[in-house]
Order: structure tokens, then C-alpha cells, then sequence
């Protein structure tokens, strides 16, 4: 990537936005060459129709809405949009926090295409999106329960499915794992380090 | 009773295991008489987490995974993962790894293009395409074989170039392949592009406006079908792209068929560029190294690891803790088949991806089968599915 020539315009583009937005722009940056912009979480479908609309911006090409997990947070999630704009040849990254308590503006009346992409969020997270039409579940089986992309939701799950001979249907059980679950910290040295190793506390100094 | 006999609308089942569902698809179709009134996908049945499990994994462990999205083009996948992880890394592939990306990634565009365009003419009705197009696949693959090991699930793009170099009879082989495979072109032309019964199955069905595809985050063969001149290859060039020749075909009317041609066009497209990149491998500066000589992120050759301490530490780290990659967030997208394949990618700066969002073309192009399929005949979905280029492997993830 030439990120010599492409952050200059950027960072116009950057500032333009945040001063058309004024409050709703909590902040932007520019890193690797990509524009990212912090927003309120209510002012998100006015933010992304500006994009849209503006003639300095032209976002007209929706490519994606996800979420991220961040526990450690008052307001975990995060909701990450990307949109395009084919005239500028120009990406762009919006984000806001959330919660699974207080919706999120959807943004399906600006972008049909965000409608699976908000489900998926959903169903993966569980953060709302207030005005979806139909929030379902997408991704996940028939009557999942709990959120599976969350941080604290582990890998495994907690139900397995098998066909019951007997009953002459899918039953779901416990997971029982014939072996436990494996997470190896691997995350030792290359450059020292700054906590003790497991074991290293019984060494004598 | 009255004279007029009630009416009412009839709710169906399309799918999970129908032939034209290309896979596990479940179309839950409301319908009046033939005509479709309602459209509700329900996906989700191949739904393996994979955003979840390469969360515990490293990256190099990461790759696999890619393969496993659109099974049909795996290696387009892994690029795209690979161009994130070096962006993060700010990682320099050599000429001669980018050049057997591009040759690799074009075989691929090739194998999707193959897939699809037979399959949906056996989705209308005609058997002989798909037998004759697997076969050349096959031959594909083989190429994918040689370069990788695997047929399919290669794990060949690796974050910081490719993983082996090619044996010169391989690129000889490809050669060869890019003289012969323009006349199998020729043959599925004359097969199908005029043939009076596909042209009724597929032209005026699944119209899409261009400002439609773009607010319904179409990309790829979808955009261009509607008329707009966008390919990441061109407009965002990635690896060695700028330095290849090649057209990008559009449609004018938005329709099954549009988007039919279009794909043939680019099957014709994607071997002038493996051509070139066959020319340009034999080139005196298209030697060298295949991947980043980078120590701390790609495992050295066999060859160093018997003779260097250096190399057998790197190895053995990078194969246990991995490469530990700088906290930031990056968004990296190549043209994949079936449209723009993205990777956004949150890293904390230890040795595993903290949120890698799998971005696939085909799960918006699938969302939009009910604004496509509203007033078509029944048999019209089936075409229409067809058309949309869909893998399951990469709508469930």
C-alpha cells in the first residue's frame, strides 16, 4: 500500500466529516492507511447518512457491520461499520460502544444490506438494534441460547447434538468432553518478560 | 358457497438438501399460484465459528480456516487474511511470492468461475456444462496440488508470502494450461451463450440498479453486472496487479444472464493474467525468495534449520508461541471470485487475533434473495440463486 498518498486526502476527508458533524464525531484517526471514526452511539444513522449523501464523501457502498467484545468495559461491545465509496476510491471504519442493555440505532433505513449483517451482530453479541424489522437470530442453530462470540462464552459451548437411535430424533446434552479443553499460554519470552512464569515462584532467588 | 374458489398463499420448503441450493441453504418461499411473494433465507446450517476459533488460535494456525469459507477458490481467502496480517506486521512480500500470489488467486478466480457458470446452467437445465467444466477444474486443482500438497484446503498464502516455492515444470504445466484453456472457453460459449433455452432462463431475471447493488453491499461480478467499472484488482491494486493487463468486463442491464458473460469474460481475463504471470515468473527478476526473509515471522527452510542455531530457534518458536503482532485494526479486502472479500482484524499485540470478522461477499448477496426474488416465478429462484454465486462455506462461516 502507497500510504504516503493515501493519508494526506484522508485526514482532509477525516477532518471534513468531524466539522460537517460537529458532537456526533467523538473522534477520528488515521492508522495503516485507514480512516476510522469514533461516533455517538444515537447519532449513528445521521453519521452514516451524511457519509452517504455528502457530496465530499459518497459512502455508497455498504460493506459491513460486526461487532467486538471488550468485558473489561462499562459498555462492552463495540459496533464496527465499514463503508465504501467507489467515486472517492476510499474507505472508511465507524465505530461506537454498546451495551446489551440499550439498542443501537440500526441503520437498515440507510443500507437494506446492513438488515443480516445487524442480525448477525445480534445473534453473535447480542447488543440491539432498535427499528430493525426483524432482529432473529441468523447464524446460530434453532433456539440457541446465549451469545457465542462473546469473550466469556467458551469454544467449546455448552450443548452437543446427536441423533438418539431410540427416540428417532436430534437430542441435545451437557457437553462432555473426552478430553479437557486445551488453552497453552505460549505467550513465553522472545524478549523477556514482565510477569513470572508458571513455576518460576518456586524458584529460589 | 360462493362461486369464486378461495385462494390462498402456499408456504414452501426450498432446501436445506435441494441439488440448486448449492448446499445447505433453507428458502422458506411464500407463494401465489407460481409467483414468489416472500423470500426468507435461513441460513446458518454449515455454521462452524470460525470468528470463534481463530480467536484461540495463532495467526499461522488462522490460515487454515480461510480454506475451509469459499471451499470453491481457497486460496483467494487466505490473501486476504495474509494482506491484513501484513499490514499489521507493515510486511514486504518478494516480487517472486506476489507474482505466485496473483497466479495462484487467478486460478482460483478461475475454479469459482468454472463452478458457477456450469452449475447454474445444470440449475436450468442443461447437464453437459458442469461435466465438461470439472474437468477442467480437476486440472486446476491438480495445479493447486503441485504448488501445495492439497487439492483444496491448501494453506499456501501465508502471512509474509507463499509457502513453497513452484518447481519450474509446475509454472511449465500452467503455461501450457493458459494455450489450451481458451478453447474449452470457446466450447462452453458456443454451448450456452446462445442456447435459445438458457437465454429464456436467465435474461430480464434478477434485474438489479446499480444504486441498489451498491446500498445492499453487492460487489464483484454483482456490481459489474449492473454497470459499475469496480474491481479491487484495478481501482485498489494489491501485490502485483498494476503490472498486469487485463480488462474488466461490465454489464448493462443487471440480469442472471449480464452476470453470466461477465464471468466467462473474466475466466478469459484471469488466464491472460496467469500468462503473464507465467512470463514474469521466468524472468531473470522474477527469481528469488517466495516469502519475507523476515526471521521473526516466517519459519526458515529445512535446508537453514540443519546448519543454523538461529534458524532452528525461530522455527521452533514460530511453531509453538507463533509471532506476536502489533495492537492496532486493519481492514484488508481482495477481489475474490464472488465479489469483495474482507478481513477486519483487531490484534492486542500478543500472538492470537483478538476479533477477525470474516467479510463475505456471498452472505450480502444472499441477504438480497427476497428484494431479487419478489414477483419472479418459482422456477425463476433457482436461477436467481444460481447467479448470485453462493458458497455456503463462506455465508455461514
Amino acid at each position: 500500500m502507497d500510504e504516503v498518498t493515501q493519508v494526506e486526502p484522508l485526514v482532509d476527508l477525516g477532518e471534513h466529516i468531524a466539522s460537517a458533524l460537529g458532537d456526533a464525531v467523538l473522534s477520528q484517526q488515521v492508522a495503516y492507511g485507514e480512516l476510522t471514526l469514533t461516533v455517538q452511539r444515537d447519532a449513528i444513522v445521521a453519521v452514516v447518512t451524511f457519509l452517504r449523501d455528502d457530496s465530499r464523501c459518497r459512502f455508497i457502498s455498504f460493506i459491513d457491520v460486526c461487532g467486538s467484545d471488550y468485558p473489561a468495559r462499562d459498555e462492552r461491545f463495540d459496533v464496527v461499520y465499514h463503508f465504501m465509496s467507489p467515486y472517492l476510491n476510499h474507505r472508511i471504519r465507524v465505530k461506537l460502544t454498546a451495551d446489551d442493555v440499550n439498542p443501537v440505532p440500526s441503520i437498515t433505513s440507510v443500507f437494506k444490506g446492513a438488515e443480516w449483517f445487524e442480525r448477525e451482530a445480534y445473534d453473535l453479541y447480542g447488543m440491539l438494534f432498535s427499528g430493525h424489522g426483524d432482529l432473529r437470530r441468523i447464524l446460530t442453530d434453532y433456539g440457541f441460547d446465549g451469545h457465542p462470540l462473546r469473550k466469556d462464552f467458551p469454544t467449546t459451548g455448552f450443548v452437543e447434538v446427536r441423533y438418539d437411535e431410540e427416540r428417532k430424533r436430534v437430542v441435545y446434552e451437557p457437553v462432555k468432553l473426552m478430553q479437557e479443553y486445551r488453552s497453552f499460554d505460549y505467550l513465553s519470552p522472545w524478549e523477556g518478560t514482565d510477569y513470572v512464569l508458571p513455576g518460576d515462584e518456586k524458584a529460589k532467588q | 358457497m360462493s362461486v369464486e374458489a378461495e385462494v390462498r398463499n402456499f408456504t414452501i420448503n426450498f432446501g436445506p438438501v435441494h441439488p440448486s441450493a448449492h448446499g445447505v441453504l433453507r428458502l422458506i418461499l411464500e407463494l401465489d399460484g407460481e409467483i414468489v411473494e416472500r423470500v426468507d433465507p435461513h441460513i446458518g446450517l454449515l455454521h462452524r465459528g470460525t470468528e470463534k476459533l481463530i480467536e484461540s488460535k495463532t495467526y499461522l494456525q488462522a490460515v487454515p480456516y480461510f480454506d475451509r469459507l469459499d471451499y470453491v477458490a481457497p486460496m483467494n481467502q487466505e490473501h486476504a487474511f495474509a494482506l491484513a496480517v501484513e499490514k499489521l506486521l507493515r510486511l514486504e512480500v518478494p516480487r517472486r511470492g506476489q507474482l505466485i500470489r496473483v497466479l495462484y488467486s487467478e486460478i482460483g478466480r478461475l475454479l469459482s468461475h468454472l463452478m458457477n457458470v456450469t452449475t447454474q446452467a445444470m440449475d436450468v437445465g442443461a447437464l453437459t456444462p458442469p461435466v465438461w467444466g470439472f474437468e477442467w477444474r480437476e486440472k486446476l486443482m491438480i495445479f493447486y496440488e503441485r504448488a501445495s500438497g492439497a487439492r483444496m484446503h491448501a494453506s499456501y498464502f501465508r502471512p509474509g508470502g507463499v509457502h513453497q516455492d513452484l518447481p519450474q515444470a509446475l509454472v511449465d504445466d500452467i503455461g501450457t494450461f493458459c494455450v489450451e484453456f481458451p478453447k474449452f472457453i470457446v466450447d462452453l460459449d458456443t454451448l450456452l451463450t446462445e442456447n435459445r433455452i438458457f437465454k429464456q432462463r436467465n435474461v430480464d431475471i434478477g434485474v438489479v440498479k446499480l444504486e441498489d447493488a451498491w446500498n445492499m453491499g453487492f460487489s464483484g461480478v454483482m456490481v459489474r453486472g449492473s454497470g459499475a467499472a469496480w474491481d479491487l484488482r484495478k481501482s485498489q491494486p494489491y501485490e502485483l496487479y498494476d503490472e498486469m493487463e487485463f480488462d474488466i468486463p461490465i454489464g448493462k442491464n443487471g440480469d442472471c444472464f449480464d452476470r453470466y458473460l461477465i464471468r466467462m469474460e473474466e475466466m478469459r481475463q484471469s488466464t491472460r493474467i496467469m500468462a503473464q504471470c507465467v512470463a514474469k515468473l521466468n524472468a531473470p527478476e522474477g527469481k528469488g525468495p517466495v516469502s519475507s526473509l523476515d526471521g521473526k515471522v516466517v519459519p526458515p527452510n529445512r535446508d537453514d534449520m540443519k546448519k543454523s542455531m538461529e534458524a532452528l530457534i525461530h522455527h521452533f518458536k514460530l511453531y509453538t508461541e507463533g509471532y506476536k503482532v502489533p495492537a492496532g485494526e486493519v481492514y484488508a479486502a481482495v477481489e475474490a471470485p464472488k465479489g469483495e472479500f474482507g478481513v477486519y482484524l483487531v490484534s492486542d499485540g500478543t500472538n492470537k487475533p483478538y476479533r477477525c470478522k470474516i467479510r463475505a461477499p456471498g452472505f450480502a448477496h444472499l441477504s438480497a434473495m427476497d428484494f431479487l426474488c419478489r414477483g419472479h416465478m418459482l422456477a425463476d429462484v433457482s436461477a436467481i440463486l444460481g447467479s448470485l454465486d453462493i458458497v455456503f462455506g463462506e455465508v455461514d462461516r
